[in-house]
């Protein structure tokens, strides 16, 4: 193991969270970020259930990491989350219908989240149980709150609310676009824009500093 | 047993219910292989394959499954299905046309998770369409998969000679004419008979 691997579990958890944000870094996972980003509700349900299937499958894949061939390594990947993702679509239609309703085929749809499958060939197929699963919460929370992000913006803009609450008075004009697919792209462009955008004013001024 | 006309399966899927603008999946390979024309038309063209084969499997196993009583396997046999399908595609090509294999890269065993293939397979379920049905559905949707894809990388090819400013290079900028894409096939809502 290098040095650089040597990382304490605090940093795999905090990377999840912010150097390595799945969304607004990496990319990952975009599907489900923008198809029920519509309002903060959807967003928390996805995000919250997308981050269970991810720990779940981290503390699986790792504890099986030892006898599993690596030739089909990814097919047992992909049937592990299968599994999990069947558990959740179940409770999430015993919790509520409506939401089951609202998220509808894209529970079904984690199992395809390249994070996941990302998560557990790239962590936790060759880390530990305890790293793998400070990786799987770290990266889930960081998935939850870019999720989050987005659907409060869209549901902000969109229907002027949060969580379904009323922010502005009757004379708001709802910006309709916002909550329909055009308004995912933009909303997630928008982000990574403010990203991009500090990004390259820390560069910037860490280069006059040293000029 | 729903009794839509397949035209009006085909132009839904294709354009006005659009999988990567409208219902957003597959947008993986939708930002990823989308920088080179010739790429994008070919790997298209690969997935409308996979989308065929697999929704024509999805539909015997869908019948299997409700036989012997057992739905709550459905999502597990048909990612099977599918990975086993890419698979075949991948051998399929790389004995074909090596170039091809290479332009692709990782994004030729990644259509295992591309979402607009399972998302086929659940939506014909949940929809109840019979054979013909499921076929014409998966050809209007690959239709327009690669329709997407080939608009957008026509797009980008252009991009790459126009100035744009640093901040947005990259994935903002690309989001940003996804989004006006979308826009556009909104237009196309007043087409069919039904959403």
């Amino acid at each position: 193991m290098t040095a650089e691997q040597q990382t304490t579990g605090t940093d795999e958890f905090i990377k999840g969270l912010w150097s390595q944000n799945p969304v607004f870094v990496q990319v990952l996972g975009m599907c489900p970020v923008l198809a029920v980003t519509n309002t903060a509700m959807n967003a928390l349900a996805m995000g919250l259930a997308t981050a269970f299937v991810l720990l779940m499958s981290n503390i699986v894949v790792s504890s099986i990491r030892g006898f599993v061939p690596k030739q089909v390594r990814i097919v047992t990947f992909i049937l592990v989350i299968a599994s999990f993702v069947t558990i959740v679509d179940y409770v999430i239609q015993a919790v509520s219908l409506d939401l089951h309703k609202a998220l509808g085929a894209f529970i079904s749809l984690i199992v395809v989240n390249c994070l996941i499958l990302g998560r557990a060939e790239a962590f936790a197929s060759k880390n530990g149980l305890g790293r793998s699963i400070l990786d799987g919460l770290g990266m889930g929370i960081g998935f939850t709150f870019a999720l989050l992000c987005l659907g409060g913006a869209r549901e902000i803009l969109g229907s002027g609310s949060l969580f379904d609450l009323p922010l502005f008075g009757d004379s708001f004009q709802e910006w309709v676009i916002m909550v329909l697919p055009a308004g995912g792209f933009f909303t997630l462009a928008g982000w990574l824009l403010l990203f991009n955008w500090r990004a390259t004013r820390k560069t910037k001024s860490a280069g006059e500093v040293q000029a | 047993m729903n009794q839509e006309p397949l035209w009006s399966i085909f132009i839904n899927a294709c354009l006005i219910n659009n999988f990567v603008l409208a219902y957003f999946l597959g947008i993986c390979p939708f930002l990823g292989v989308s920088a080179k024309l010739a790429t994008a038309t070919r790997m298209g063209l690969a997935v409308m394959f996979v989308m065929l084969v697999s929704s024509t499997c999805a539909y015997g196993i869908q019948a299997l499954l409700l036989w012997i009583d057992a739905p709550y396997l459905k999502l597990i046999s048909f990612i099977a299905v599918i990975a086993s399908t890419v698979q075949l595609v991948e051998m399929f090509i790389k004995k074909m046309s090596p170039t091809l294999f290479r332009a692709l890269g990782i994004f030729l065993p990644l259509i295992t998770t591309n979402c607009a293939i399972l998302g086929l397979a659940l939506f014909q379920t949940n929809k109840g369409y019979g054979f013909a049905q499921s076929i014409i559905y998966a050809l209007g949707a690959g239709a327009g998969f690669t329709l997407a894809l080939i608009l957008m990388a026509g797009l980008r090819e252009k991009l790459e000679l126009a100035r744009t400013p640093d901040v947005v290079k990259g994935t903002a900028i690309t989001l940003i004419i996804a989004g006006l894409l979308s826009v556009c096939f909104m237009g196309f809502a007043g087409l069919g008979s039904s959403q």
